[in-house]
């Protein structure tokens, strides 16, 4: 090992003989001029336990077995007790296997014989140091990683608490969303917002890509959502307001799906924009569905002044709009078949669903069994909106 | 993921392979970009064999018909399967990049 890496290390010698520590510092006097050993000495047990209390510089120890007071193997107990990262090398009498077995099985990194071979003591310090640092090495990413995942413990709660739990219902309307997060996070998020003349603003969104940066996007993408939407009924006008502030210096590319729908409970009037989200399905009470026809628009943050043509239709009573992401259509099973649009359409074929809430666990249940606990690699989410309250 | 390119005249015609998602979509932008030279006046990116495309990797295409942008060249789709197609229609992506049915169409666009 080079000395010029310029690392200084603190080694305690512990022995009882008065001798040692002169022709330590004698053998050893290249290492501690060039700085990369210095010496601390203690005469047994109980002193070297006081200089590593005192001193937590120290980041290996060369203990003699026999002393007075405390003896070299019970020191070894206290220490990997005190800082189980010091490095312990044991000094025994030649041949003293007996003391050598006790002193490894109680934590000792290696051992030299008396009488002390000072080059073959260099080289034990050498290999021990080297064993420390790759240790606190494999400490510190560890550690890295756990920061990294905590990072990401935060971008989950972030996505988790942005989307509503409380969710709106009138005599004639139900509201309800609901999102199973990937375990890496990914970027779905919905939202729903009353408006000032009584109507109902729904919103679900994809952001691409996953992981801190998207959580970060998402959270933007959703308060410029919620502020547009306050401010205007036209979901075309709302997307397009939006896709400018996304738009302007999008140095990474970023990019989000909404489908945004504006819903008005009096009449059943829903008007939609579409910047490349998935097309919803509405189900009827019949059992049948349709999909929302397809209208132009565009990913948001792609490019700047892009227009979104708005459709609109009106929900008859007993019908059910499913707004969802594309962890729903993409889930896959065991075999890599994904679950589908023709999966998702026939999942009410048995009979309309009764409610807002019951239909959304319906989707997530036919899904779940679809997939029968092959790994999900996306955010899983569903808004739905049913007009006509659920019969009791 | 399997990404080959080739390159007729100034053109650079990149075959993609299998699945692009969140977990390899890093993997096809270092290999896509890799494949791209500054005198490149055209990419065309050949999506027959194309399973599927993810979010993260439409933003890997979004990233490289940026930077093509700054580089006065294009980047051209062609060959996509049904599936990959709707992606991009649904998404809106083939604004950004132009879909051609075939290679030879694409190359045919790239000269007008």
């Amino acid at each position: 090992m080079s000395e010029s890496e310029g690392e200084a290390y603190r080694i305690l010698v512990v022995d009882d003989e008065p001798d040692v520590e002169p022709l330590m510092l004698q053998r050893m006097r290249r290492h501690i001029r060039s700085g990369r050993y210095s010496f601390v000495f203690a005469q047994n047990g109980i002193e070297a336990l006081d200089v590593l209390n005192s001193d937590p510089e120290i980041d290996m120890v060369v203990s003699d077995i026999n002393m007075p007071k405390m003896d070299g193997l019970t020191l070894l107990s206290q220490i990997s007790e005190l800082n189980p990262d010091l490095r312990a090398v044991i000094v025994s009498a030649y041949g003293d296997m007996k003391n050598i077995r006790t002193a490894m099985n109680r934590g000792a990194f290696d051992f030299v014989t008396k009488p002390l071979d000072f080059d073959d003591l260099q080289v034990t310090i050498e290999r021990t140091l080297e064993n420390m640092k790759a240790w606190k090495e494999a400490l510190s990413s560890r550690d890295k990683l756990v920061s990294l995942q905590r990072e990401l413990d935060v971008a989950s709660q972030m996505q988790q608490s942005i989307l509503p739990t409380q969710f709106p219902r009138g005599d004639d309307f139900e509201v309800f969303g609901s999102m199973e997060p990937a375990r890496n996070v990914g970027g779905d998020f919905f939202d729903v917002v009353l408006l000032d003349d009584g109507q109902i603003g729904l919103a679900i969104a994809d952001v691409s890509g996953k992981g801190v940066p998207a959580a970060l996007f998402m959270m933007s993408s959703r308060t410029l959502l919620k502020g547009s939407a306050i401010g205007l009924t036209e979901p075309g006008k709302v997307l397009r307001e939006v896709n400018n502030l996304l738009a302007e210096d999008n140095e990474s590319a970023m990019f989000v799906t909404v489908l945004y729908a504006v819903y008005n409970p009096a009449t059943g009037h829903l008007s939609y924009a579409n910047g490349g989200h998935n097309l919803p399905v509405i189900f009827h009470s019949d059992g049948s569905s349709t999909v929302l026809p397809y209208t132009e628009g565009l990913a948001l943050a792609v490019l700047s002044g892009v227009e979104f043509v708005e459709g609109e239709l009106t929900l008859a009573p007993g019908d059910t709009l499913v707004l969802y992401t594309d962890g729903v259509t993409e889930a896959m099973d065991a075999v890599n078949e994904e679950f589908g649009m023709a999966r998702l359409q026939a999942v009410f074929t048995g009979g309309a669903p009764q409610g807002a809430e019951a239909a959304n666990e319906a989707v997530f249940a036919a899904v779940r069994e679809f997939v029968s606990g092959a790994p999900q690699s996306d955010d899983i989410t569903c808004l739905t909106l049913r007009r006509g309250r659920a019969q009791a | 993921m399997d990404l080959k390119s080739t390159r007729e005249g100034s053109n650079l015609i990149v075959d993609v392979e299998g699945r692009v998602d969140g977990t390899n979509a890093m993997d096809f932008q270092t290999a896509l970009e890799g494949a791209i030279q500054p005198s490149d006046q055209g990419v065309i990116m050949d999506m027959g064999q194309l399973q599927y495309i993810s979010s993260a990797g439409l933003r890997v295409i979004l990233l490289v018909a940026k930077s093509l942008q700054k580089q006065n060249a294009k980047l051209l789709g062609c060959s996509l399967s049904e599936s990959v197609r709707e992606i991009f229609a649904i998404s809106g992506f083939d604004k950004i990049v132009p879909v051609h049915d075939s290679r030879t169409d694409a190359l045919k666009a790239l000269e007008d």
